[in-house]
Parts: structure tokens; C-alpha cells; sequence
């Protein structure tokens, strides 16, 4: 389950610190994040995890310290065109209302200027591989259940095949059976495509489900980083030792 | 835009436009002089319906009009603001300095005169004006112009020491509230058809208080000498009878003024032949044609810049409070002061009426745009950034789409406003809907009235229908913002 990453890092935080009004959210922070499959940003609310993935894709800028992705410095002039190559999925979707769901999906790839035929070929491959029935394409987002609409969600973010994929919290609040099918679904098409994810989530199980690599976030300072099970078996803080307990309890044994 | 205002406000050199004020027998002069120069084969073109002296006025010596019938009293009152001047020379003397010229005396003098019902003259034995003073009780209403004149009523007051209060009315309905017994004296002039029909007694004006009001065509200088040569034939041809005669031929057998024009053209010519100019119906389609072009134009800039004014401040707010406060500003004038307003800064015609209706249309757009912008989610922002869409496109894919039921809103609410408004630009040479409105009130013709006024609500209910329809066609149901019984 645990493989070295053998490429290099595709984003790297050299001593970022940004402030949000009177508040610090991230501070002095240094972490790299490895160039295959996913990694976790695991934290409670207040832990600065929102605020790393906004400044990833270039909505805030640090106040101090460099952002690395992609292999390179963020170009904050061309700050567009990076945004293109990277996914962003978040909790509440954001899907479009005025728009239906297969335009939605296909937002992305218009404003690229992709052949119609294209997109739709993306649009149906996505919403197959995250079993999004066809019917529920041409409906606008308010008629989808929650499930559906993170599903949707997802295939926009995919739709212009991105090397990197940023994910705020985008299961929360759906049930565990809906979210499992998901999991399977999301892992299964990021393989396929050979995307990398970071996902911010302060759910433990969900992290160690998705992601080889954890990196735990308190008041925006990071507290451990490594391979999940790593992490998982041998925690070195004792706030992600109480973390382990609380959220996955002594008898679940990972290894 | 602006190649498109100019190719509508422009007039063109070779025809000669006659210009008329909003009441009867000016409208039958401009038509009688336009007949006459039509039958000496010279090309003219018909503005009629100016609201009041200033207007039409503004219109001859801005160019927009070459000539209009006017009276000596009031060009030396009104116009230029010094009732010593008597003669024509003197008159002359002064108009060439700007330009202007009068020509032939018809030969009647309409001055200004008091009028009671006939009854109440045979009861109370009212002969002149003075009597009046003896009778504090009566309810006087004078026209809005004869108020403020000063050989109108501040004058006649002091005169002949008159002790009642009148109240201003529009001068189309004050006979028939006399006639109605709403009120018992008002102004009159003294060849006015009407004074038959509704059976009123003059006074006497015993102390001479009213001036010359001699008829005469106000001309501008640089007419062509032949149009001022043929009008100059009309000098003496209409005495007070004949004139008053003419009026009600006119307001009591219901001829129009081309017919009554015609007959009197031909008394004096024979050859003269009346062209029957436009039909009713081709009139009722220029009328809209033009409310259509005024309204839509001013709803056009006023939705580009109200969306472009709300775009600029939403996101600061004390901006958005400023822009807000000015356009509803602008929503308290009333709406004929307003017109008003646009007279001394862009004088009269199409022009000045968009700008007023524009400035109407402003708030419910400007509100209506900021309100939806506001109210948009800053999670659709944020995604639209994150996914990598430029500002414009964040506007067009998002933006816009999002605020657009309430934009159209806005538009639709607009679009009712500025068509019921867009009646009243007649009054300042702007034409539409409101011309036969104007004419009709002169006229004292509820059926005139009427062409005008239905034509404008059916225009505003069409207006209704057509945003509903592209509301279905723009918008998803779950965005609408109009609740539609039934949908």
C-alpha cells in the first residue's frame, strides 16, 4: 500500500506563513507533497487546511515563504493559465445554478476552447467512471441529490485532465454508504488518469482510505507529516495520538 | 449610437418645417400656411404640438423649426421680455438681432380675454371685468402660462383689484369645467371656437388691460425668400370672425384641420388642392414607430449603464450608496418637470426626452443589478477563479447569468416606466404617443386623447408579455424571478 514517491514533489511549501485578518492561519510552514497518487491534509476547522489549498491554486498569496507546484514557482502574472491545470473540488460543489450539470462538467473545457465533441466524450467517460446516471446530466444541480452533486463536482474538476487535483472537503456530509462507492470510483479514475490529490479533509479514515501521505495541520503549524501508515502507527505528537483515538479508536489496528 | 441619434433629430434643408403650439388655432395656422406653401409646390414638413410659447420658441431659433404662427403680445412679453414694443418694426428690430422675423398680420387680434358660463354672466349681470371684483365667492382657474405672465393674471389682479385666488389648469379642460360648473371664470382667448360651443360670455375688458395680441408668422431669417414671399400673400386674409369661425369649424362640427385648412386655402386660390396628408392609421403607426424609438433607445443606454455603473461599485459599497441616491433622486422629479428640466441644456426634440426617460430607467436597473451582484455567493467567485476563468469570462459565465432575472426585472420595470413617460415628451417636440394626448387636450377630443393613450398601455402590456416570454426562454425555472400563475 505504501510506495515511495519516486518523482519529484508536485507542490512545496518553503516557510509560508499568511495571516487572515487578526488571525495567523498558516505559520512558518515547510511540506512538500509527493508527485503520485494523493496526499492528505488532515486538521480540525481553524487548522489553516482551506487556506493552504487557496493559496496552492493561487486565490491567496503567502504573506511570506514560496509556493512551489507544478515544478515551478506559481506565476502569479499568468495565474489563469495555471489555474488551468489544476482541479479544485470543494464541499459545497459550487456547480453553477443557472447551468445544467453536463455544462457544468464541461465549463472548464469550453472556456478552453475545446471541440464540442470532445468535451462530450470527457463529459460521459467522468460522469460513467463516477456513475453519474445519463438523465441526471441534463438536469440543473438544485434537482441532484448531495451525492450526485459531489460526483458532478468531481468530473468538473477532472474535465480538462489535470495534473494536480485540490479537494476541500468535497465527501463531507454525505452517508457512509454514498461516500464508500465514491471513494472506489475517485481512486479508480485518478489512477486511470495519473492525477495527483491533495485532499483536505479532518476525517482520519478518509485520509488513510485515499491518500499514502498525511500531513496533520494544528493552528497553522504542521505537527507530522509521512507515509499514512507511518503516521497512523506511529504518531509523534500527542495531539495526533488523541487525534488516532478519538477518530479511529484503539481496536483499529492498521497495517 | 450618436449616428443614429443625429439621423433622427435631423431635419432636412430643402423642406420648410412648420412648427405649431398645443392649441387649436395654432395647430390650424401651421396647418393652413403648410397647405399654402404645399400648394405653391414648396416642400414641407409638420411638427405640431410644442407645449407652450418657450418650446416652441427654443424650436425656431434652434433650427429644428423655420417658422410657427405667433402673436405680437406675446413676443414682446415672453419672448422678448419687454411689453413696450408695439409695432412691427420695433418688434422686427429686435427679432433680427436674433435671427428671426415676422411677416404678414393675418389680420385678427386673439388677446387674452376673461370668460364666465353665459348663465352666470345673465345672473350675477356680469358685463366687464371689473363686475368680477364685486363677487369674492367665484372660483377662478386660469391656464398655467396665463398665471405666470405678466400681462396675465398678477397684473389683471392688481388692475382691476380682483380679491379671489384662482388655481392652475390645463388650458383643454378648463371650459368644459366651466361648462360643468367646477369652476366660474377662466382665460379665454378671444377668437376661440370654444366660446361658442360651450356658451360663454366674455368681459369686457374696460380698463384696456390686455395687449395686441395681432396674428403674424414668426419666421426664421434665413428662409428662403420664396417661402417668405407666397406666406407674405396671407397678410389680412383672416379677420377675429372668420378665425373664430375656422376654430369651430373645427371643435363643434368635428372637420379636421387639413379639411378646414383646405377649404380656407382654396377661398383664397383657387388651384390650392388639398392632399389629404397622412391617414389615421399611417399616423397611428408613425406615432408608435417614434414612442417605440424613444423608449428603446433610452432603455438601451440606460441598461448598459446601469449594468456598467452597478458592475463598477457593487463591491464598494459607499459608491453603490452614491449612484443609488442620485438615481432616486432622479425618480423624484417629477417627470414633466424633468422634461422641463432638459429644455435650457439640450433644448427640445428627441434628444432631451431619451435623456430624461434614460434617467427615469436608471434606478430600476441600477438597483435591481446591484441587488442581484450582492447577492450572489462568493463560493461561485471563488470556484469561477479556481477554475481558471479570466474576469470577463467570470462576468459572462457567472456573473451575469446569476444577476440576470433580476437585471430583466429591472429592464421590465423600466420598460412600463419609460413608455407611460415617454407620452409626455410630446410637450417638448419629442413627438410619440403623446402627440395626439397633447392634441387631443387642446382639442378638448377625448377620442384624440385616446389614440394616443390606448395605443400606449397596449404597447406597455405587449412590452410585459415579450419579457415574460424571453424570461422563459433565458432563464431556468428555478431562477425566475416573476411568479406566473400557473407556471
Amino acid at each position: 500500500m505504501e510506495r515511495p514517491s519516486s518523482k519529484q514533489p508536485i507542490a512545496v511549501f518553503d516557510n509560508v506563513s499568511k495571516s487572515l485578518g487578526d488571525t495567523r492561519a498558516l505559520d512558518s510552514l515547510t511540506l512538500s507533497f509527493p508527485g503520485e497518487g494523493g496526499a492528505a491534509i488532515v486538521g480540525e476547522s481553524g487548522s489553516g487546511k482551506s487556506t493552504l489549498l487557496e493559496l496552492l491554486i493561487g486565490l491567496l498569496k503567502p504573506d511570506r515563504g514560496s509556493i512551489n507546484a507544478l515544478g515551478e514557482p506559481i506565476d502569479y502574472a499568468n495565474i489563469e493559465r495555471y489555474r488551468r491545470r489544476i482541479g479544485y473540488a470543494v464541499q459545497d460543489t459550487g456547480l453553477f445554478p443557472h447551468l445544467s450539470v453536463a455544462d457544468n462538467i464541461m465549463l472548464p473545457g469550453r472556456l478552453a476552447g475545446h471541440a464540442d465533441s470532445d468535451r462530450e466524450l470527457r463529459c460521459h467517460e467522468l460522469a460513467t467512471m463516477m456513475n453519474l446516471e445519463p438523465e441526471t446530466l441534463a438536469r440543473y444541480p438544485l434537482e441532484l441529490s448531495g451525492g450526485q452533486q459531489q460526483r458532478a463536482g468531481i468530473c468538473r474538476a477532472m474535465i480538462l485532465k489535470p495534473q494536480l487535483l485540490l479537494l476541500d472537503e468535497p465527501f463531507s456530509g454525505l452517508d457512509i454508504v454514498t461516500r464508500r462507492e465514491i471513494y472506489e470510483r475517485f481512486l479508480n479514475l485518478t489512477q486511470q488518469d495519473g492525477t495527483s490529490y491533495l485532499l483536505v479533509t479532518h476525517d482520519l479514515s478518509e485520509a488513510a482510505e485515499l491518500c499514502d501521505h498525511l500531513s496533520i495541520l494544528r493552528n497553522g503549524r504542521l505537527i507530522q507529516q509521512g507515509a499514512a501508515g507511518a503516521v497512523l502507527r506511529q504518531p509523534d505528537h500527542p495531539y495526533v495520538e488523541k487525534m488516532i483515538q478519538a477518530q479511529l479508536g484503539h481496536s483499529r489496528a492498521l497495517a | 449610437m450618436l449616428v443614429y441619434l443625429l439621423a433622427i433629430t435631423g431635419s432636412q434643408a430643402e423642406t420648410v418645417v412648420i412648427g405649431s403650439k398645443n392649441f387649436t388655432e395654432s395647430y390650424l395656422l401651421a396647418e393652413i400656411a403648410a397647405q399654402w406653401l404645399e400648394a405653391g409646390n414648396i416642400a414641407v414638413e409638420r411638427r405640431f404640438g410644442f407645449g407652450g410659447t418657450k418650446v416652441a420658441y427654443e424650436a425656431l431659433e434652434d433650427g429644428e423649426i423655420s417658422l410657427y404662427p405667433e402673436y405680437a403680445g406675446t413676443i414682446a412679453q415672453v419672448i422678448l421680455d419687454d411689453p413696450a414694443l408695439r409695432t412691427n418694426e420695433e418688434l422686427n428690430a429686435h427679432l433680427e438681432k436674433r435671427g428671426l422675423r415676422l411677416i404678414a398680420p393675418l389680420g385678427f387680434n386673439n388677446t387674452y380675454a376673461i370668460a364666465v358660463s353665459g348663465a352666470l354672466a345673465a345672473r350675477l349681470g356680469l358685463h366687464t371685468i371689473g363686475d368680477l371684483a364685486a363677487h369674492p365667492e367665484l372660483r377662478f382657474a386660469f391656464s398655467h402660462e396665463f398665471m405666470e405672465r405678466r400681462d396675465g393674471w398678477p397684473g389683471l389682479k392688481s388692475l382691476y383689484r380682483l380679491p379671489q385666488k384662482p388655481l392652475g389648469i390645463e388650458h383643454g379642460l378648463a371650459y368644459r369645467a366651466i361648462a360643468e360648473n367646477r369652476i366660474d371664470v377662466t382665460d379665454a382667448y378671444s377668437t376661440d371656437g370654444d366660446i361658442v360651443r360651450f356658451g360663454l360670455a366674455l368681459l369686457e375688458d374696460d380698463a384696456a388691460y390686455f395687449p395686441d395680441y395681432r396674428a403674424l408668422w414668426l419666421i426664421r431669417a434665413d428662409i428662403p425668400p420664396a417661402v417668405a414671399g407666397r406666406l407674405g400673400r396671407l397678410k389680412n386674409t383672416i379677420d377675429n370672425d372668420l378665425m373664430r369661425r375656422l376654430n369651430a369649424r373645427v371643435l363643434i362640427d368635428k372637420a379636421t384641420f387639413g379639411e378646414v385648412a383646405a377649404e380656407f386655402v382654396r377661398s383664397i386660390d383657387g388651384k390650392a388642392r388639398f392632399l389629404k396628408g397622412s391617414t389615421s392609421a399611417e399616423q397611428l403607426l408613425d406615432n408608435i414607430w417614434r414612442h417605440l424609438q424613444l423608449t428603446l433607445t433610452a432603455l438601451a443606454g440606460a441598461t448598459v449603464a446601469g449594468v456598467a455603473l452597478a458592475l463598477l461599485s457593487y463591491r464598494r459599497r459607499r459608491l453603490a450608496k452614491v449612484l443609488l441616491y442620485f438615481a432616486g433622486l432622479m425618480q423624484t422629479i417629477p417627470s414633466i418637470a424633468l422634461l422641463a428640466l432638459m429644455l435650457p441644456l439640450l433644448g427640445i426634440g428627441f434628444l432631451p426626452a431619451v435623456v430624461a426617460l434614460f434617467l427615469y430607467s436608471l434606478l430600476p436597473i441600477l438597483r435591481s443589478t446591484l441587488t442581484a451582484l450582492a447577492a450572489i455567493d462568493p463560493l461561485y467567485r471563488r470556484v469561477a477563479a479556481a477554475m481558471g476563468m479570466t474576469s470577463r469570462q467570470q462576468f459572462r459565465h457567472v456573473l451575469l447569468p446569476l444577476a440576470l432575472p433580476h437585471v430583466l426585472a429591472g429592464i421590465r420595470t423600466a420598460s412600463v416606466i419609460s413608455i407611460g413617460t415617454a407620452t409626455l415628451a410630446a410637450f417638448i417636440g419629442a413627438g410619440g404617443l403623446g402627440q395626439p394626448i397633447v392634441t387631443g387636450l387642446a382639442l378638448n377630443d377625448t377620442g384624440l386623447i385616446l389614440q394616443g393613450a390606448i395605443p400606449a398601455a397596449v404597447l406597455a402590456i405587449v412590452a410585459d408579455i415579450l419579457f415574460d416570454l424571453s424570461e422563459r426562454l433565458l432563464i431556468p425555472r428555478h431562477m425566475r424571478v416573476s411568479q406566473v400563475a400557473g407556471t
